[in-house]
């Protein structure tokens, strides 16, 4: 979204230094109760009216997922598994699917960007599309494949969990248009207390594995699920059961970084170094070790 | 003062073709490494235009190497005694390498040093490859792009090592540079240095 000035950014990417964060705020999720929901989009509707994007029309792929994926221009998509675990029972989970803004984003971490991505102190982890280059390292370091490079302007494009509504007060728009009530918004206290009486209510109801999905692998989510079948995310669309930063990105936005500069560094100071002390390599020169130097470093002399 | 070529006029405009490209090359890659060298990208137009160019640095460069690659693996094919040479290798710092073996045309740590470049300067035209946006990128699948993107900086960091190496020791040794500058070195230098590639050019 846009850059206008903040006091309460938690984390800036290619940022060493600490960011203003003075104003605290209470962290926001929005809780998406998959069993209430009904797969009318209304909710990408209301995505693509709010932020003003319209995706090219697609062609259908067999499904009812419309557009078929994730697009610069489509932040949130409906996906519809069709299950069968029991015999002759047919599960239709539909899971709206879109940035999961995690307290410990892959993305901001893999960006080399300063400032192309923030997260707020309310956990909203967003992309300031101004300052994108579109390297697309955002789209390696994401555990969810959530970021999408437009093919127009070369920027990375993902859900802004409406921050631009929320820092007024707003609810996202997704769940303004919600008609059945499945999407709710609030402090994230407040949404894993709604989640719980949904989950006593799912397991009265037979969902024995009924569960809030807030993946702890990422540091939690300010996006979170409330899932029938909690012990198999996988279900819904192939939902990572444990999602986490990739170890290759781990390392190579980790420990890679301090210790391949340190080692350039010392490299070149161990050169000059060097060369102060032994001096050049110099086949005209004079040998100096056989005796043609004087003496008169003697602090006395 | 009795003057011997060592690179003729092809030689070294590769050579500095390919300096001036990993120059520029590390630059711009440096800056997408660490916030520290994020500044890096003011050099080339910004950070969307360091993003453009370094790929296509990258890829120039690489082919001028091939050239290089090409014109010295023979001379640089380990021996024994290149072995013997890189071990005494504090002899040699010491500017004491008379007692390391004779050198010929190359001495055991220029020739680590080519195979260094040349393993680096491979790796990272493909794993570059496998993460250039937006031409390829999308055509691989995600843990293969992090696979890249980490190998890539892994032998660029080699690379950049490898190369202030290469550099200081044109430095220290004196007389060397002129070899890629004007393409001669002097007698002495290479009695001194490389003895029996001396033995070789003056028969």
């Amino acid at each position: 979204m846009s850059s206008l000035q903040s006091l309460d950014i938690a984390q800036r990417s290619a940022t060493t230094a600490p960011s203003p964060s003075i104003r605290q705020s209470p962290e926001v999720a929005k809780l998406i109760d998959v069993s209430t929901c009904i797969g009318c989009k209304a909710c990408q509707v209301a995505c693509m009216q709010w932020n003003d994007l319209r995706d090219e029309v697609g062609t259908n792929a067999g499904t009812y997922d419309n557009p078929n994926d994730l697009t610069p221009e489509s932040w949130t998509v409906m996906r519809f598994s069709e299950v069968v675990q029991e015999e002759n029972r047919l599960e239709w989970l539909i899971r709206k699917d879109g940035c999961m803004h995690c307290a410990e984003p892959g993305c901001l971490k893999a960006c080399p960007a300063p400032g192309a991505i923030v997260q707020y102190a309310n956990g909203i982890v967003d992309f300031i599309s101004e300052n994108c280059i579109g390297c697309g390292y955002c789209v390696a370091g994401c555990p969810f494949d959530v970021p999408r490079i437009s093919k127009k302007d070369n920027k990375a494009y993902k859900c802004s969990l409406c921050s631009d509504r929320v820092s007024v007060g707003l609810e996202p728009a997704c769940v303004k248009a919600c008609p059945t009530g499945a999407i709710h918004f609030g402090t994230k206290e407040d949404m894993h207390e709604y989640a719980a009486t949904r989950i006593v209510d799912l397991k009265e109801r037979g969902y024995a594995q009924a569960a809030v999905y807030d993946p702890q692998g990422v540091g939690g989510t300010h996006v979170m699920y409330v899932l029938q079948h909690g012990d198999k995310p996988e279900l819904y669309h192939n939902l990572p059961a444990n999602p986490r930063i990739s170890a290759m990105v781990g390392l190579w936005k980790g420990i890679a970084k301090p210790l391949a500069t340190a080692a350039i560094g010392l490299t070149a100071l161990f050169g000059f170094f060097h060369f102060i002390k032994m001096g050049p390599n110099d086949a005209e020169a004079p040998e100096e070790h056989d005796g043609n130097v004087v003496r008169n470093d003697d602090p006395r002399a | 003062m009795k003057l011997i070529k060592r690179y003729s006029d092809p030689e070294r405009i590769n050579h500095w073709f390919v300096a001036i490209c990993f120059v520029l090359a590390a630059l711009s890659g440096l800056a997408f490494f660490h916030p520290a060298f994020a500044f890096l990208t003011n050099l080339f137009g910004g950070g969307p235009w360091t993003r453009i160019l370094h790929p296509f640095i990258g890829v120039t460069m690489f082919l001028a190497f091939v050239l290089m690659m090409l014109r010295y693996w023979q001379a640089n094919t380990m021996a024994p005694e290149d072995r013997q040479w890189l071990s005494q290798w504090r002899d040699v710092i010491s500017n004491h390498e008379e007692k390391a073996p004779e050198v010929g045309r190359y001495n055991g740590g220029q020739k680590a040093i080519f195979w260094l470049m040349v393993t680096c300067m491979i790796v990272l035209v493909i794993t570059g490859i496998l993460f250039w946006r937006p031409w390829f990128a999308g055509f691989f699948p995600i843990w293969l792009v992090r696979m890249a993107a980490l190998l890539h900086s892994v032998a660029a960091t080699a690379l950049i090592i490898g190369t202030i190496v290469h550099i200081y020791a044109a430095i220290w040794v004196t007389g060397t540079l002129r070899a890629m500058v004007r393409g001669t070195v002097t007698e002495r230098w290479a009695r001194k240095h490389h003895p029996a590639w001396f033995r070789e050019v003056s028969k």
